[in-house]
């Protein structure tokens, strides 16, 4: 996990409540047993016209096939952002697009744990906030926001400034570039000192043998 | 004896299987029994070899095969057309063999879809704490198991640990009295709060469903509900474990036996909430007044009663709220105030880990007995497992299904979420008893309308929806 701090970006407005996570990378990519390359699947049917003649040609209405929003490293979404099926993938996707940071006023929770295994910040502000961003960054693609992560604030540069919770622990991880398995090693003796006692315990077994 | 404070059964739960709980830093969380399957964990187990690390416990690990694999017939399940489908479940045998985790397989008699095998092999257990690569894990909670779904890099943590980080959840207390009216299901329940709460209505909290409507369900009706509480954003759902799911557990494979059974129910009867112990939240329902329930919309919140109509705006909804509403009519091609039954269909699905138990098969099978499939209609049953396939069999279901026009096919997730060869064509308009409507999720394109698997089989019939409260039965097997 690479290590991140503080993050200056154009930002990508998608102005969608509950946007899931078979949206963000639908379930035919889900086959693959690469951990990259998939970037270019990124909301694959939403950045497709769906009907008509059309059918299967880029979407010129949607945000990132807006030439003007190419390398956007912020995503700007609405409400409990993430929800749905646990996929990893949905997480890999965003890196692997180029997007490093989400603001949202929320996430849903499995999501929310993947993407902090995957280095990427994600920012709550309020509804009321996340709706002046969307409408500055759809008025003027160029308009530019800055994520601090160890001050815990949002800035940008027409002025607006902000602040965001995070889990402090979550924030030492993000900014350290922190391993989860080599942190949990770190408490190998309480963990055998745990099994040994808990395998005694029949019950938690998950194959009881008479 | 000390005074102890009284405790929910998660806390119970949690508190069990705490394995250090660093100030500062979320709790580690030991895991009894990880479920693996094809589509989430070979990244995983390529981060162990790219690490050296062993899986620490493969006792502790179960695998199968369900999300990929074709449901038309034995031979296509052999033989994989689809080439990356194959690959995937064939690095799952290899990861398997390499790591010395049990796999069952396509051609065991015990494989099925993940959620529906650990219950039936008796893996399953109360007070126990499961994980999945899969959201839908928290079916199992309706033993009284602390479940959740959880990302690769968490599969990928538990096969090296056996544990996780986890900060601890809130918890929230869903009450449901009363007695549920005729042709009301688990389903209509679960789909009743999901359109209470709304989809992100219990993020961050472990929701235990108590209260007599749930005591009176079966195993099967509380993992259909306990299955569609990530539906709601909940970490977990979770059912006091009682007589009922003992009952259940008797017998089953993996289940304790003889002395070791006694001392397993009286561990398993000491987990129930305790009297006076504290909840976040506490929401009740009254059973009577729910109604069958039926999604018009694209998020499993956007539910209605079958008596009712496809809803008319919110105007006093937020901006992004009220886009996702016009959306969401767009896509599934619906008139507000419409009336839900006279909306025609083009597929019916019974099948996935919400509703293809034995259960679900016995009750779908009696409502159509006597009747056929509309013929602008084209409906397949998918039994969730094996056993489920061998035991309606032997009940002689299979024949009903199909000699109502019905496809009867070999377990697996199927068209729940299409990742094999069963999907919606663009624009078909399916009723179907799976867990998600999100766009695109059977098929592009395709129309996805949440119900119970009565409703799913009133449907197939009529070729529209129509309320199963006034159907009548044939096959005199109805109730």
């Amino acid at each position: 996990m690479i290590a991140i701090n503080e993050l200056t970006s154009i930002a990508a407005p998608l102005d969608i409540s509950n946007i899931d996570t078979d949206q963000i990378i639908p379930k035919q990519f889900l086959k693959r047993i690469e951990r990259t390359g998939y970037g270019e699947f990124l909301f694959f049917d939403w950045r497709r016209i769906q009907e008509g003649p059309d059918t299967g040609k880029p979407d010129t209405s949607f945000a990132l096939n807006d030439p003007s929003y190419t390398g956007a490293k912020i995503l700007i979404a609405g409400k409990n952002f993430g929800c749905g099926s646990s996929r990893e993938h949905a997480a890999w996707a965003l890196t692997d697009f180029g997007f490093l940071a989400v603001i949202a006023p929320s996430f849903a929770d499995i999501f929310f744990s993947n993407a902090g295994k995957n280095g990427m910040i994600l920012v709550r502000l309020s509804e009321e906030d996340v709706n002046l961003l969307t409408h500055r960054s759809q008025k003027n693609p160029q308009h530019k926001i800055t994520i601090n992560l160890e001050a815990q604030t949002v800035t940008d540069d027409e002025g607006f400034s902000g602040t965001f919770e995070i889990d402090p622990f979550r924030k030492y991880c993000l900014l350290n570039g922190l391993d989860d398995i080599g942190l949990t090693l770190r408490h190998e003796a309480a963990l055998d000192a745990f099994e040994t006692k808990h395998d005694g315990e029949f019950w938690s077994s998950p194959r009881v043998t008479a | 004896m000390s005074e102890m404070k009284p405790r929910t059964l998660f806390e119970k739960v949690w508190d069990q299987h705490l394995v250090a709980s660093p100030a500062g830093e979320p709790s580690l969380l030991y895991i009894d029994l990880h479920l693996v399957h094809e589509v989430t964990s070979p990244q995983a187990f390529d981060g162990l070899r790219m690490a050296g690390r062993k899986l620490r416990r493969p006792d502790r690990t179960v695998a199968t095969v369900d999300h990929n694999v074709p449901t038309s017939s034995v031979q296509d399940r052999l033989v994989i057309a689809d080439q990356i489908a194959s690959r995937q479940i064939d690095a799952l045998r290899r990861n398997c063999a390499e790591f010395g985790v049990e796999l069952y397989d396509v051609q065991s008699r015990e494989q099925g879809i993940v959620h529906i095998i650990g219950p039936e092999l008796g893996l399953t257990k109360p007070g126990m704490t499961i994980v999945c690569g899969d959201s839908h894990t928290s079916t199992h909670g309706a033993f009284g198991a602390l479940a959740f779904g959880i990302g690769t890099s968490e599969v990928e943590h538990v096969m090296a640990t056996q544990t996780l980080p986890q900060d601890k959840p809130k918890t929230l207390r869903i009450t449901v009295d009363g007695e549920l009216p005729y042709g009301v299901t688990a389903k209509d329940i679960v789909l009743h709060i999901i359109g209470e709460i709304g989809t992100a209505g219990a993020t961050g909290h472990v929701v235990e469903y108590a209260g007599s409507a749930i005591r009176a369900l079966s195993m099967e009706g509380r993992m259909t509900i306990c299955n569609m509480s990530i539906e709601a954003g909940a970490r977990a759902g979770m059912i006091a474990p009682d007589s009922v799911t003992y009952s259940y557990l008797m017998g089953r494979r993996f289940s304790p036996q003889g002395a070791a059974w006694d001392e397993a129910v009286a561990h398993w009867s000491s987990l129930a909430t305790d009297d006076g112990a504290a909840f976040d939240r506490e929401l009740v329902i009254d059973a009577a007044t729910l109604t069958p329930t039926v999604t018009w919309g694209t998020s499993p919140g956007m539910v209605t009663g079958i008596e009712s109509t496809v809803p008319l705006p919110d105007p006093n909804a937020s901006e992004a709220d009220r886009k996702g509403f016009e959306r969401a009519l767009e896509y599934m091609d619906l008139k507000p105030g419409t009336p839900m039954e006279e909306i025609a269909i083009d597929r019916v699905f019974i099948g996935s880990c919400t509703n293809a138990r034995i259960e679900d098969l016995r009750a779908a099978a009696a409502l159509i007995q006597g009747y056929k499939v509309a013929t602008t209609v084209r409906a397949m049953v998918v039994p969730g497992s094996q056993s489920v396939k061998a035991q309606a069999e032997a009940e002689g279901l299979d024949v009903v299904f199909k000699t109502a026009g019905f496809d009867w096919r070999e377990p697996g997730c199927s068209m729940c979420l299409g990742m094999n060869p069963d999907i919606l064509a663009p624009g078909e308009r399916c009723a179907s008893t799976s867990n998600r409507n999100f766009e695109g999720r059977q098929g592009r394109g395709g129309r996805t309308h949440l119900v119970s698997p009565v409703m799913a089989a009133a449907a197939a019939i009529a070729g529209h929806f129509t309320d199963v409260r006034k159907w009548e039965f044939k096959g005199g097997a109805g109730r």
